[in-house]
């Protein structure tokens, strides 16, 4: 799967997740710097694009280089899977940047 | 502090620990005050005409449009817009769907395209709502979005910036980039806005 931006770094990790592909979002609550919102953590979604690979943010707050550079996705979800007293059409989604080190196959 | 009317202000907290960083910086040699200033000035001077350009042409050109929904950052490049380290990512409004953009982490904004953030855009209120409730907050903002369009709430969260690409309202055949680009405000390549004639 070809990514949105090409990014060239030292190293980088493979994408695991192809576009439409079903993923659920890690729950857990590490301390530190965290680009995944509290609010999504345990929810399924879908591939919707592979960004390209960046330095790990939780990394690069501790001053360390972030490499390998992790693949980051937008993944899809329905608003009415995310809130259960969602107020809308069942085709309203959210869509949100992951880390690949977030997901797991859903 | 545009309030004080020339009255004595202690300083924040923030305020404070701002001088001190820079002034440490400047005495260490690490930065300069011109540099601090040239950087205040160029942030200043981005304005969201940066953005309303690329949506115009977006509108005038297909083959550009096509280009800009592929890749935003090398779209940008392509008209010399200077936007260093940004990965766009251009998000189009169809009839059926409307885009809106929010960063419920913290207020990640296109600012080389769009200039500075609106507050409310920073605010709690938005960035708290505008996940859990898009509809309830885009009638607050005066667009009410019809029950047979899907809303597409983007979350900023990383690397990627967003920019929402407008439907070119009817009855602006003919109209050329320029004219075009005057109806392009902030708020309509945010998603809380529509572009009127």
């Amino acid at each position: 799967m070809q990514p949105q931006f090409v990014t060239r770094y030292a190293a980088a990790l493979s994408p695991e997740f192809r576009t439409g592909e079903k993923v659920r979002v890690r729950k857990t609550a590490p301390l530190g710097h965290i680009r995944t919102p509290f609010y999504i953590r345990g929810h399924v979604g879908e591939i919707e694009r592979l960004c390209g690979a960046f330095p790990n943010p939780e990394e690069l707050a501790q001053m360390r280089d972030g490499l390998p550079a992790v693949p980051l996705y937008r993944v899809r979800f329905r608003q009415k899977d995310v809130w259960p007293d969602y107020r809308g059409p069942d085709a309203d989604v959210v869509e949100i940047e992951i880390f690949q080190h977030w997901l797991e196959k859903a | 502090m545009s309030e004080d009317k020339g009255r004595y202000q202690p300083l924040s907290y923030y305020q404070l620990m701002e001088i001190s960083l820079r002034e440490l910086l400047v005495e260490k040699g690490v930065v300069t005050d011109e540099a601090v200033n040239a950087e205040v000035q160029a942030m200043r001077s981005r304005t969201p005409e940066r953005g309303a350009q690329v949506v115009a042409k977006a509108w005038a050109d297909p083959a550009y449009k096509e280009r800009l929904l592929k890749n935003g950052t090398a779209a940008c490049e392509e008209i010399g817009l200077e936007i260093p380290a940004l990965k766009l990512v251009a998000v189009e409004n169809t009839p059926q769907v409307h885009n809106v953009i929010v960063c419920t982490l913290c207020s990640c904004y296109p600012r080389v395209l769009l200039g500075i953030p609106p507050d409310w855009y920073k605010s709690r209120n938005y960035r708290s709502r505008m996940v859990r409730e898009p509809r309830t907050v885009l009638e607050e903002f005066g667009v009410r979005v019809a029950e047979n369009v899907a809303i597409r709430v983007h979350d900023s969260t990383a690397d990627m910036r967003y920019l929402v690409l407008p439907m070119r309202p009817k009855g602006t055949e003919g109209w050329d980039e320029a004219k075009l680009a005057t109806l392009v405000t902030r708020d309509s390549m945010i998603g809380v806005a529509l572009p009127k004639v």
